[in-house]
């Protein structure tokens, strides 16, 4: 490894004080730390030993949290692809279709999504850093698989500079960025982003009786036509997609990511068990949309309302999100009395959503969302709570 | 005796190089110095010796312009070798060559029965002129004790929990009429209680079981369960406007031995520690001593790292350092100024870590001794809240809202937040983990001036 250490100093004094590409220091140093972890010590006074964990390995955890996911997505768009086709097809054909549209999608977000960040880096002369190594990954897994490329890049670049950037880099912004992309497409492209893009066909027309319907707009119908949500799920072209044990695998249309609550939980394993993802935030989001559903249950006014509560568990992006999108530790509740109250009303407010509002079926998103704006409030309280009990203290 | 106080929250780092049990005798350095930079409140230092001056153990060399009647005084006995100042003429140490055989200045020698008929103005005046009131800490602020206050208790920690810490029972072995009037000595200064803090998992010293009119506290779980703000904040919380004194029992014995035997001991037993030591061990030196001969022939090479105290709160001096006046330890460790291949991802089971991140090996072994060199293992970031400052800071306080309080300066937020319950080496395990990289110490003591000065 000597000899790219070598390359690397033999070009560094270009980005020093005075050189050519003074400028682009921040890039320089930001590629030369992926390969080498630098040689910096620690100060003369304060803490002489440092932690072998950092930023980076804590991103990385993430990144290998998010891999089955991934694999599990590649396989299903593949899946999805041939089942609406009525194509037979070996499990081989289905990774190779699958890949063929979601490596693209990951290829641009990271591309466009680093480039961002680097131009700001350059402008704004801070240090690359690694936030971007997880958002890179979770905006191609919210996308559906037939999106256009395009779209995947205009919500990257969106979430970068808005998301992040203007609050001033990772670790300052107010809301989940991958979410941002999300939202952005959803408002900014509501046409293109419902319908048919949650399947991709290739040139090859669907087979007849397909349809391409989520549950959720099941749901929305069902409340818009007075019909029974059961019924018209039995109804659906392929009889048993939406059994519960179906939705928790997750072979179902959807986005890229998120349909497999199997795969979600063993992210969610490897998050907990790293402790990199807080436990409190996953269990209390599924807690909480399992009460609100079990509360709708009770008032039945339609049959969506009527859905068993623990269907609300697998259906949409609710796990995705419960585990990697509401534990952002940036944008989340950081004290663990607030974690406890963003998750469960997360999950709350999730149910709400769907069942209520037929115009936004996924409840998910705008949850975390909603919430990433009231965590510092709650922790506000929490935080006021400690100052209360110490002046309480010095008044006895 | 109190219950036993069982605190969960902490990490230990459990290092390579600990001291074998043992003291040994050496040959004394020829050099000592005493550093006006290990008592953070001085400002304006008034030097009262010149160079080639002849002073015995306890002769004045320094004082406080803002503090006139604290004399900070000679360790030993010899000339004045050399005043080394900084940038802008800041002293930096007052160096001594140091007498084979020592003298001492003579204070009033005292019987038991004496000290305790003796005033406080006394008492405080014997310790103010020997150099052996600055053992006495105040909180808030951690700065030397301002003599006109009285605390409303005084808090000794009877253990080290920091990495490759002393032990205690080693330190003071033998000591115990001198702790004893220590303790009785100070005793004229509030009006309160002093705590005296023992650990719950270690064999209790018989200068610690043996002692009278403190109240003895069991302290269980890991670091920082010996730092004494930690015990306060369970025993005696402080709160705005309270003062409290912190002594560590080596000034509890100095104290004692300046009223029984008129003297100023600045003898102290001191741990060599860390990897870099051959022989880790025990020896027996003076407040200020130099490194070199501490450890000549002691270094296992390389380019080291010397840090007079321990690895989380000590300052690192160099090969020829000397030891600060609160320190009781010596760690070398190898400095970590390599570049790493891939460093921040490849899998190691060499490197500690208190988070179980990718790689860094989930099963750990609490018995497993690391060796570790000071390399940051990654860059300065932004603070990322990860909620594990919250996981090594047992007592009832939110550090990431405290720094954040400090970065911007809210005098009132730092105060609801319990700033006058902290000192630097509560928040060093917190540095120690930071994932973001920050110099949080730093950042605790910026904080704690704001507040001392406003």
């Amino acid at each position: 490894m000597k000899f790219i250490q070598k390359a690397f100093d033999s070009i560094k004094p270009n980005f020093e004080k005075g050189g050519k590409w003074e400028k682009f220091h921040t890039l320089y140093e930001g590629h030369r730390t992926i390969l080498f972890a630098p040689d910096i010590t620690t100060n003369k006074t304060g803490a002489q030993i440092r932690d072998a964990g950092d930023l980076k390995r804590m991103m990385m955890t993430v990144i290998i949290a998010l891999i089955p996911c991934l694999i599990f997505g590649i396989w299903n768009t593949g899946h999805q692809h041939f089942i609406s086709t009525g194509v037979d097809a070996t499990t081989l054909d289905k990774f190779l279709i699958g890949a063929t549209k979601v490596i693209p999608i990951i290829i641009v977000s990271y591309a466009v999504g680093l480039g961002t960040e680097f131009t700001f880096c350059v402008i704004r002369q801070h240090p690359v850093e690694e936030g971007f190594l997880v958002t890179g990954l979770l905006i191609p897994l919210v996308m559906p698989p037939a999106i256009p490329l395009w779209q995947v890049a205009m919500a990257t670049v969106f979430a970068v500079i808005i998301g992040k950037e203007v609050f001033g880099g990772t670790g300052m912004n107010i809301l989940n960025v991958a979410l941002t992309a999300r939202a952005f497409l959803y408002f900014a492209y509501p046409s293109q982003i419902s319908g048919e893009v949650w399947t991709y066909f290739g040139d090859v027309p669907p087979v007849d009786g397909y349809s391409g319907a989520t549950i959720l707009a099941y749901g929305a119908s069902a409340v818009a036509n007075g019909t029974d949500l059961m019924t018209d799920l039995a109804g659906h072209w392929q009889a048993d997609m939406f059994s519960f044990k179906n939705m928790f695998m997750g072979i179902m249309p959807g986005s890229i990511g998120e349909t497999s609550v199997l795969m979600c939980l063993i992210g969610a394993l490897i998050l907990i068990v790293t402790r990199v993802g807080s436990w409190k935030i996953i269990v209390s989001v599924f807690a909480g949309a399992w009460i609100m559903g079990a509360a709708f249950n009770l008032i039945g006014a339609n049959s969506f309302m009527a859905m068993p509560a623990h269907y609300h568990l697998v259906i949409g992006g609710l796990a995705f999100g419960a585990v990697f999108m509401a534990t952002d530790p940036v944008s989340a509740a950081q004290t663990e009395t607030g974690k406890w109250i963003y998750g469960f009303l997360i999950g709350i407010i999730t149910v709400i959503i769907r069942v209520i509002n037929p115009a936004y079926p996924e409840g998910i998103m705008l949850a975390i969302l909603f919430m990433n704006v009231f965590a510092p409030l709650i922790d506000f309280y929490v935080v006021d709570a400690n100052k209360k009990r110490r002046l309480k203290r010095a008044t006895i | 005796m109190s219950q036993t106080i069982k605190l969960k929250k902490g990490f230990d780092i459990n290092l390579v190089g600990k001291a074998e049990k043992k003291v040994t005798e050496i040959e004394q350095p020829e050099t000592f110095a005493i550093k006006p930079t290990d008592f953070v409140a001085i400002s304006r230092p008034k030097l009262l010796v010149k160079e080639g001056d002849n002073i015995k153990a306890g002769t004045p060399l320094f004082f406080d312009k803002l503090a006139e009647d604290i004399m900070y005084t000679a360790p030993v006995s010899g000339e004045v070798a050399e005043i080394r100042r900084g940038e802008k003429r800041k002293l930096l140490e007052v160096k001594i060559l140091a007498d084979k055989k020592l003298e001492y200045e003579s204070f009033k020698k005292l019987s038991v029965s004496d000290i305790v008929k003796m005033t406080r103005e006394e008492a405080a005046a014997q310790l103010l002129k020997s150099g052996v009131w600055p053992n006495i800490i105040q909180r808030p602020y951690g700065v030397v004790a301002d003599p006109a206050t009285s605390p409303k208790s005084v808090f000794i920690s009877g253990f080290d929990s920091h990495p490759l810490a002393p032990d205690m029972n080693l330190l003071i072995d033998g000591q115990d009429q001198y702790f004893q009037a220590g303790i009785d000595v100070l005793r004229k200064f509030t009006s309160g209680e002093i705590h005296l803090s023992i650990n719950n998992n270690d064999e209790i010293s018989q200068v610690f079981a043996h002692a009278k009119n403190v109240r003895l506290h069991k302290i269980a779980g890991p670091h920082p369960a010996g730092n004494v703000g930690i015990q306060i904040a369970h025993i005696d919380p402080i709160n705005k406007g309270d003062i409290v004194w912190t002594v560590h029992p080596i000034g509890v014995t100095q104290i004692g031995k300046l009223f029984l035997e008129g003297i100023y001991d600045a003898s102290k037993v001191v741990a060599l520690t860390g990897s870099e030591v051959r022989n880790p061990q025990y020896i027996r030196t003076y407040t200020g001593a130099c490194f070199s001969k501490l450890l000549s022939g002691q270094l296992n090479g390389g380019h080291s790292r010397f840090i007079s105290g321990n690895v989380l709160t000590g300052e690192s001096v160099g090969p020829d350092g000397y030891l600060g006046f609160y320190d009781n330890q010596v760690t070398v460790i190898p400095e970590g100024d390599k570049e790493e291949f891939l460093g921040w991802i490849l899998p190691s089971s060499k490197k500690i870590s208190f988070h179980r991140s990718f790689g860094l090996s989930i099963l750990k072994s609490r018995k497993k001794e690391y060796k570790v060199n000071t390399n940051t293992h990654g860059e300065k970031r932004g603070f990322v809240m990860s909620g594990a400052f919250e996981q090594v800071m047992p007592m009832d306080v939110l550090p990431t809202y405290l720094f954040k309080a400090i970065i911007a300066q809210d005098y009132d937020e730092m105060e609801a937040l319990g700033i006058y319950e902290l000192i630097e080496e509560d928040v060093a395990l917190c540095e120690f983990i930071d994932v973001s990289k920050n110099d949080l110490q730093q950042i605790l003591r910026e904080g704690i001036e704001l507040i001392r000065n406003s």
